[in-house]
């Protein structure tokens, strides 16, 4: 009944498009407009913490190795302190401006154990490269709720972060467990799907 | 908030940003459904013998679909009406 992982992928590509949308959105029509309603408010951060949240089945049923486990929980605890923070940051529970980078956290955290715990190259199957490239996206992307918490009103910073998770959304989206990648599969990974 | 309601927010004259804001959902299914033509064995659905619960139940490309409806339906709506009063 355990689903395989690249459908956990795409499960979670699925959250992260929608995050994404709901960013793009608050960019173009402003912070301002966004937070008239108080469920739009608090959206975005509930949505980071509940995503914490399922990383932890997935830490606890996709053990593949050591290494896995301590990804996976990395992600649960990033992803649940970077939603608690901007949840406390929305409601006015806390104050201090900078909590927001417990977002480029997660994002640099998430984005190093992704790069960690594929210990693949990159040809070595089309997730092997998709891990590598996530990875790398997220580490570059922390950039965006880095400069976004001293410059909160830059509107470039804001579509930045919000096509950060539309372009993980697409990375996840295309992973499969084997398959090949221009042209290259290893014979180790076993027998590839379309 | 019914499609009905939807659509008349889809046919008023609006400004720039609230014509992006409608235009993200549809985008999301249009690229759905462009997957769906490009990749067709990617949707199970159409092919479902001998598919497990996992195949029928986690399809990419009906995800990015219903990703577009469910964003154009709660979310878009709204934003544009409180959009449209800040504008006023």
């Amino acid at each position: 009944m355990q689903p395989p992982a690249e459908h956990v992928h795409w499960l979670f590509a699925t959250g992260f498009l929608f995050i994404g949308l709901c960013l793009l959105a608050e960019t173009i029509v402003g912070p301002e407009v966004w937070r008239r309603q108080a469920w739009r408010t608090y959206l975005w951060p509930g949505l980071a913490f509940v995503g914490g949240l399922f990383m932890w089945p997935v830490m606890v049923f996709y053990t593949n190795s050591t290494i896995h486990m301590i990804a996976h929980s990395s992600w649960a605890q990033v992803m649940m302190l970077a939603g608690a923070a901007e949840l406390g940051l929305a409601r006015g529970k806390l104050k201090s401006p900078y909590w927001a980078l417990t977002v480029a956290l997660a994002f640099a955290v998430s984005g190093a154990a992704m790069l960690v715990h594929e210990q693949q190259p990159w040809l070595f199957s089309r997730s092997a490269f998709l891990h590598h490239l996530s990875g790398w996206t997220l580490v570059g992307a922390s950039l965006f709720p880095l400069g976004r918490t001293f410059r909160p009103s830059s509107t470039l910073l804001r579509a930045g972060f919000a096509l950060s998770f539309v372009a993980l959304a697409v990375i996840l989206f295309a992973d499969r467990d084997v398959a090949e990648i221009f042209g290259h599969l290893s014979p180790l990974a076993g027998t590839p799907r379309r | 908030m019914d499609i009905q309601h939807v659509t008349r927010l889809a046919r008023r004259h609006h400004s720039v940003r609230a014509r992006a804001v409608l235009a993200l959902g549809p985008l999301s299914v249009l690229g759905g459904l462009l997957w769906a033509v490009l990749q067709p064995y990617r949707v199970t659905v159409l092919d479902p013998e001998g598919q497990g619960f996992w195949w029928l139940f986690v399809e990419p490309p009906l995800l990015v679909i219903l990703v577009g409806v469910l964003f154009a339906w709660l979310v878009a709506p709204g934003l544009i009406r409180d959009l449209e009063e800040q504008e006023r």
